[in-house]
């Protein structure tokens, strides 16, 4: 047995896995909000990678304003999506909107790889020091990084829905809109604003990705990856997102190590998250936090 | 003139069709300030419809509604509740997974002033302070309903009665002008009307709240309301006291059933209109 390996997979799998939890909050925010089951998550992620990327290399910005930026690109990109293709179509059947996700989540892919390119970029170098010691355990600067902003971004999430008066609106909107409208809360406000918090914080987590790794049009894999995650944690459950992350990101890991050890297979890491989800869906069907629909007669 | 001043909302021949469905027929009235105001009538008269066309859900298809003198065409539900139209549902209305606080809290949102960025900066922001203040008018309230001892607990949780009674707090939490009850004391047992019918009272004798009310309960109608309008079928059969109301032949015949010539005349002076 390998324990120094399996260790540096299981951090591994905890740092992957909040990034997978960040995106899987955006994920059930928009669908928790606006009923809409955004497939084009993964290329929020990307965009929001590419143009910070953008910023840094062709103007050679620092890493700060690039950064927001990028912000404060994605976060009217989210408005105007939600605005010209989701608003259209409320009322519509769950079906039609998916497609249109799924078929924007293509015109998107294309369109990147038209502007940015298919090859995969690298980030410039962004922290002075690459590595930092801990403890004795040599760790890469961009890692720490990474957990600090997911573990930031959660605890920003909680807050805003906690303590402000549009994380109340938001809630009382998800489960209920025409109450919260006769309430005063403007429907239309709340569904931009669930675009625009998901495509930013979509697009903190492709940065970070994108500077861990590079950029290339794998990323918005990733917002595949995020499909299990969601499903583990319950597709309405917000703290469910962040877990089923966490335990997506560590069990993909933790097949990578029985993977390459003992069974020689191959490309467990790819498709062990799908296994999960299809198990998950097997015996808990709302998965772990989510809430189940009770029709009363 | 001076009578118009007190005047908050005015219908003018409000009319609302489905298809061929009639759900109201030119209805006219004027609420006055600080009044008890309830309207009754069989089941499927137009009761809830008149209400959803004063909060907005339905555009009436012709007529207007005036709040203090003002036309309330183009706005929506959620820009009339700013306004000052509060209202509580037939079917109870609560979010059942948030706390009764938090419930009444969602009530104050147009009253709030903090914004995104200082929700995210809680502490330094204001956003604090503010919520600080709010938190005491609706301790306020929720005194004034007597609803302490279930504060923190999620709404979904209570007793039919006081889920009615929390939904009314949250309806009080807009600070409206005009509060729109829609049978505020369904299902409920004799005590809870009567505790119901006190809170109604309270609310428009301290709070000056003027209350349109649909209700079922006879006695509580005569008893509470300064005036009375019965529709039915979609038309204003009757306005006015509540004893002259109770008094009116047309109002015992709908409440009886019984075949009324004075709708067949109205109905026949329509289709000459229409033709």
């Amino acid at each position: 047995m390998n324990w120094d390996l399996l260790f540096q997979l299981l951090i591994n799998g905890v740092i992957v896995g909040l990034l997978y939890g960040v995106v899987a909050m955006c994920f059930v925010l928009i669908y928790k909000s606006t009923q809409v089951v955004n497939f084009a998550q993964g290329e929020f992620l990307l965009l929001g990678a590419w143009v910070c990327l953008y910023f840094l290399v062709e103007y050679e910005l620092p890493f700060w304003i690039g950064f927001l930026l990028t912000m404060g690109f994605m976060a009217v990109f989210g408005i105007v999506v939600q605005m010209l293709i989701l608003r259209p179509l409320i009322g519509e059947p769950i079906i039609s909107i998916i497609m249109v996700t799924i078929g924007f989540s293509s015109f998107m892919q294309s369109l990147m790889s038209w502007i940015f390119g298919n090859s995969a970029v690298s980030y410039p170098k962004i922290f002075e020091v690459e590595v930092v010691n801990i403890g004795g355990l040599n760790v890469e600067t961009a890692y720490l990084m990474s957990i600090a902003m997911s573990v930031a971004i959660m605890i920003i999430f909680f807050l805003f829905f906690r303590y402000s008066r549009f994380g109340l609106a938001m809630r009382a909107t998800a489960y209920n809109q025409q109450i919260a409208q006769s309430l005063g809360i403007s429907i239309k406000h709340v569904f931009m604003m669930a675009w625009a918090i998901s495509a930013v914080v979509s697009a903190v987590a492709g940065i970070i990705i994108g500077m861990v790794s590079a950029v290339s049009t794998a990323l918005s894999f990733i917002g595949i990856k995020v499909f299990p995650a969601v499903i583990v944690g319950g597709m309405d459950s917000i703290v469910g997102g962040v877990v089923g992350g966490v335990i997506i990101g560590v069990l993909e890991n933790l097949a990578e190590f029985v993977d390459g050890q003992y069974l020689h297979i191959g490309n467990m890491y790819q498709i062990a998250p799908f296994y999960i989800l299809i198990v998950i869906l097997m015996i808990k069907p709302y998965g772990l936090f989510g809430t189940p629909d009770i029709e009363r007669v | 003139m001076d009578k118009n001043t007190n005047v908050l909302l005015q219908a003018q021949d409000i009319s609302l069709r489905f298809g061929g469905v009639h759900a109201l027929s030119n209805v006219s009235y004027d609420i006055k300030k600080g009044e008890i105001f309830s309207i009754i009538g069989p089941n499927g008269a137009g009761k809830t419809s008149m209400l959803n066309c004063i909060s907005g859900r339905y555009t009436p298809t012709s007529g207007e509604i005036l709040l203090n003198g003002k036309s309330l065409k183009g706005y929506s539900v959620n820009d009339r509740a700013g306004l000052g139209i509060g209202r509580t549902f037939q079917n109870l209305a609560l979010f059942g997974h948030m706390s009764v606080l938090d419930n009444i809290m969602v009530g104050r949102h147009h009253q709030l002033k903090n914004n995104f960025m200082n929700g995210m900066f809680y502490w330094v922001g204001g956003a604090q302070k503010e919520e600080i203040i709010e938190r005491r008018k609706v301790e306020d309230i929720i005194d004034f309903l007597e609803i302490q001892h279930v504060r923190n607990k999620p709404a979904g949780e209570l007793s039919y009665g006081l889920r009615k009674r929390v939904e009314l707090a949250r309806a009080v939490a807009q600070s409206p002008q005009i509060i729109l009850l829609d049978e505020p004391m369904a299902g409920m047992n004799l005590e809870e009307k009567e505790d119901m019918a006190r809170y109604i009272i309270d609310l428009n004798q301290e709070l000056g709240m003027t209350i349109v009310m649909i209700e079922h309960d006879m006695g509580v109608v005569i008893d509470i309301s300064d005036r009375v309008m019965v529709l039915d079928f979609g038309r204003q059969i009757a306005l006015g006291l509540p004893e002259e109301v109770m008094q009116n032949e047309h109002v015992k015949k709908a409440y009886l059933g019984e075949e009324d010539d004075y709708i067949r005349e109205l109905e026949e002076d329509d289709a000459e209109v229409m033709s």
